[in-house]
């Protein structure tokens, strides 16, 4: 009976330590293309759409450098963000060897067949607790992410991919994330007499917020300052 | 020429008559003392003159214009000091003239400002601002500000109230030149006979709103002459009467009874005409004086 | 009739009461400003509370649009309380003095006074807003810098790019000189009514405070008449600062959300100005000056 158990627990160690192996491969090629970029300026277009935000669309540039430099700054404006959401890019993930990946099955996604891993980090001090990639195995491509944090919720990043596919840097990214209710009192913004809000918000105030950038250009490699960020 | 016409003048403050059935005239270059009691409608009447106050019925004609119709014309030709002279407490004796000069829509000069100041006084204190002035230095101001633009009828409201001794001679004097050097036409009122007396040619007296005597003051104030009250049963009948008699020129403009300033030897003469003429007479009394017949009058009410 | 409206813009300039308003706004806007230059950041982030749990607002968020709009949600509620002043003093006060029958003697009729008079306190209320518009704008754009401005309202927030604010507020102030001269206009009538200085201020002051009180108080019985009452339609330069959104949650640049609701406020406060105004001329018109 004893040498049965442990039967199956070496057959079950054997098994899931091969699979382990053999994802990593898929996962290992992400990381191995991410780890082209070792900094880059992007310049994009941001659009926010939250319930309770009106912002119009502004031109951002992203700033990025390695191991997890990430700056998101609009130019010559307010910018807002998804709390920690940003800092959680590809690149952070990817860009240590400080996971475990594991395969969770396949799904077509925009008519892609993806691969799906999660990824559990092996270092307690990382802010991501859980990230799941779909995963464009052929093109070594990460489509989107779904990652929870310790702190700041959970966030989907989805993306597309256009003239950078081959330093696995977006065309697209769009984060997506939970929002919370805002509500300020009459007495503090002073407004009394009409309800302001309108239909429209009301409709959307159960919807998730998103962030969206587009990129139009990137400068890659050639060397962004620790004062950008 | 008659400056102002007025005629049938009457104003109501919701029961109270304030001006009755008021009618008089004031001949161009003439001072023309309006007199009463205080509270007897003069500021009332003035106020209508000056439009101030609508009148409830009755007509006012000033330089031969309607005063409703033509207003703003006649306004430019006349200046005027109502009552007490009220002032911008924060304004020059200076900028006030300025000021008012500027209003009249006529072109007056820095030396015609400065002349008018003169003309009360008030050189010395051009500069001052109003609030720093007396009673009196407001008054010589009020009336500065009525002269200023060199108009052809001043009308004054009480403008010796508040001056000292002095100051009522000077005004008293600047009346007097206004209408002799200066050919204005000046209608003065006041409460007191004396004032009155010293400088208007034609009087007129209300009291409580009615017409009480109009006349010129020589024949009003002659002591050469004494004042008759004749009472009768059918005042229309005495005058038709009397007005056809040789004492027609001796009765006086009243509203009540019938009263005439007759030279003292002609009493005699008048009593045995009232007898001869049959009159439905009550009483025949004597009066002093005009005087005596305005504190009389004053002193009953009071 | 440029000529008596210069002699009462004269007058105004010459009365130490005029000068007690632009005193009191520069002192306001000042202690706010030195209140924000200091301890803005706590405020700001006191503001942002809710939405500091879901969201980094990155860039100068208490920038001088923020502080001019803070200003102006202060103070327009409380300038039309300096505005009466003055307003409410334009005959009243020349009836207490006694210098209106001197005005009212003049070449001049008692139509065209009121109309000048009104149109001086109303040149007097639009350098006041001129003079708010300088401090609360311009100084505040000085002292704390310009950028996006990040509008925190009840319910949802409105970022408006900075190039797109400055028109804004232009039309702000704008609305808001309709805003005062309709309380210039209240003002006047109270002094039409009235031979003192302090009763139609008061009335005036009394006015404002009750009609407000029903305006922004939300019972169904008082929302029948708060279409029709001007302190409805005071505060809603506030709609200059609210944006249209695309089908995509996208802000339209140069739009205005509600520009019908400002069309029919300044209509509405232009009718209040026209019938204050004309019942005064009318009541002066009538009135005898016992004064």
């Amino acid at each position: 009976m004893k040498i049965k158990c442990f039967a199956i627990v070496g057959l079950l160690f054997f098994v899931s330590s091969s699979m382990t192996a053999q994802t990593n491969v898929v996962v290992e090629k992400v990381r191995q293309k991410l780890a082209l970029v070792n900094d880059y300026v992007a310049e994009g277009v941001m659009k926010t759409d939250v319930s309770f935000i009106k912002a119009s669309l502004g031109k951002v540039k992203v700033y990025y450098k390695k191991p997890n430099l990430i700056k998101v700054k609009k130019d010559g404006g307010i910018s807002l963000l998804p709390k920690g959401g940003v800092s959680i890019t590809m690149n952070s993930l990817l860009n240590t060897n400080q996971y475990i990946a594991i395969a969770s099955g396949k799904q077509v996604y925009q008519g892609k067949n993806l691969e799906v891993y999660k990824l559990v980090p092996t270092d307690d001090q990382l802010e991501w607790v859980i990230s799941t990639l779909w995963i464009d195995p052929v093109e070594s491509l990460v489509y989107k992410t779904f990652t929870t944090t310790k702190e700041n919720g959970s966030f989907e990043i989805t993306m597309e991919y256009g003239a950078y596919a081959n330093y696995g840097l977006p065309s697209k990214i769009i984060f997506g994330f939970n929002t919370k209710d805002y509500k300020l009192p009459n007495g503090i913004t002073l407004e009394f007499g009409d309800e302001a809000p309108v239909s429209k918000e009301k409709a959307k105030k159960n919807k998730k917020g998103t962030i969206e950038i587009t990129y139009t250009k990137y400068t890659i490699n050639k060397g962004v300052s620790n004062a950008s960020f | 020429m008659s400056i102002i016409k007025v005629d049938s003048l009457c104003k109501n403050f919701g029961s109270l008559e304030a001006v009755k059935d008021l009618s008089f005239d004031v001949n161009e270059g003439q001072i023309f003392g309006f007199l009463g009691q205080n509270g007897s409608g003069k500021s009332t009447t003035i106020r209508m003159l000056l439009s101030l106050i609508h009148p409830t019925s009755g007509h006012i004609e000033i330089f031969g214009q309607d005063i409703t119709a033509q207003r703003n014309q006649i306004a430019k030709k006349m200046g005027a000091i109502i009552e007490r002279p009220d002032l911008y407490p924060y304004l020059t004796a200076k900028e006030h003239l300025q000021l008012f000069a500027k209003l009249s829509q006529k072109k007056i000069s820095a030396s015609q400002i400065e002349h008018t100041l003169q003309q009360v006084g008030l050189s010395n204190r051009a500069l001052d601002k109003a609030q720093t002035f007396s009673l009196g230095m407001k008054q010589r101001l009020g009336i500065a500000i009525a002269l200023v633009h060199q108009p052809e009828l001043v009308i004054l409201d009480e403008p010796t109230n508040g001056l000292d001794p002095q100051g009522i001679a000077d005004i008293r004097h600047l009346i007097k030149d206004l209408a002799q050097k200066e050919g204005k036409t000046v209608l003065v009122s006041s409460h007191l006979l004396t004032e009155i007396e010293q400088m208007a040619h034609q009087i007129l007296i209300i009291h409580q709103g009615k017409k009480i005597a109009l006349g010129p003051t020589a024949t009003l104030l002659d002591p050469s002459k004494s004042l008759m009250k004749l009472s009768t049963n059918n005042d229309v009948l005495a005058k038709e009467k009397i007005s056809q008699s040789e004492f027609a020129p001796y009765v006086l403009d009243r509203e009540e009874g019938i009263y005439l300033s007759i030279p003292t030897e002609k009493i005699a003469a008048l009593h045995q005409y009232i007898v001869t003429a049959e009159l439905p007479i009550v009483s025949l009394e004597a009066k002093r004086s005009l005087e005596d017949y305005f504190l009389q009058i004053t002193s009953q009410s009071n | 009739m440029w000529s008596i409206i210069q002699i009462e813009l004269y007058k105004i300039y010459k009365r130490p009461r005029t000068y007690i308003a632009f005193g009191a706004i520069a002192a306001l806007i000042w202690v706010i400003q030195m209140g924000l230059k200091i301890d803005g950041e706590a405020y700001a982030a006191f503001l942002m509370k809710d939405i500091n749990n879901t969201l980094i607002v990155d860039g100068k968020v208490l920038n001088g649009y923020l502080i001019c709009y803070i200003l102006l949600q202060l103070l327009l509620v409380h300038v039309p309380l300096l505005v009466a002043l003055i307003a409410a003093d334009m005959l009243s006060g020349e009836a207490n003095l006694g210098t209106l029958r001197l005005l009212f003697t003049t070449p001049y009729s008692r139509t065209q006074w009121v109309l000048a008079k009104f149109i001086a306190a109303s040149i007097y209320t639009i350098l006041l807003l001129i003079w708010l518009a300088a401090l609360a704008l311009f100084l505040s754009m000085y002292i704390f810098g310009t950028d996006d401005l990040f509008l925190m309202k009840s319910n949802y927030v409105v970022l408006i790019e900075s190039q797109d604010v400055f028109w804004r507020y232009v039309g702000a102030f704008v609305f808001a000189s309709f805003s005062l001269l309709t309380v210039t206009a209240l003002g006047f009538l109270m002094s039409s009514l009235a031979n003192n200085s302090i009763g139609p201020i008061v009335a005036t002051i009394s006015a404002i405070v009750f009609f407000t009180i029903l305006s922004t108080l939300n019972i169904p019985l008082f929302n029948v008449v708060k279409p029709y009452l001007f302190t409805t339609h005071m505060n809603n330069w506030k709609e200059f600062f609210d944006i249209q959104v695309t089908e995509n949650n996208e802000a339209i640049t140069g739009s205005i959300l509600n520009i019908q609701k400002i069309k029919t406020s300044l209509l509405v406060l232009s009718i209040h100005i026209v019938l204050f105004v004309g019942a005064s001329v009318v009541i002066m018109k009538k009135k005898d000056v016992l004064s």
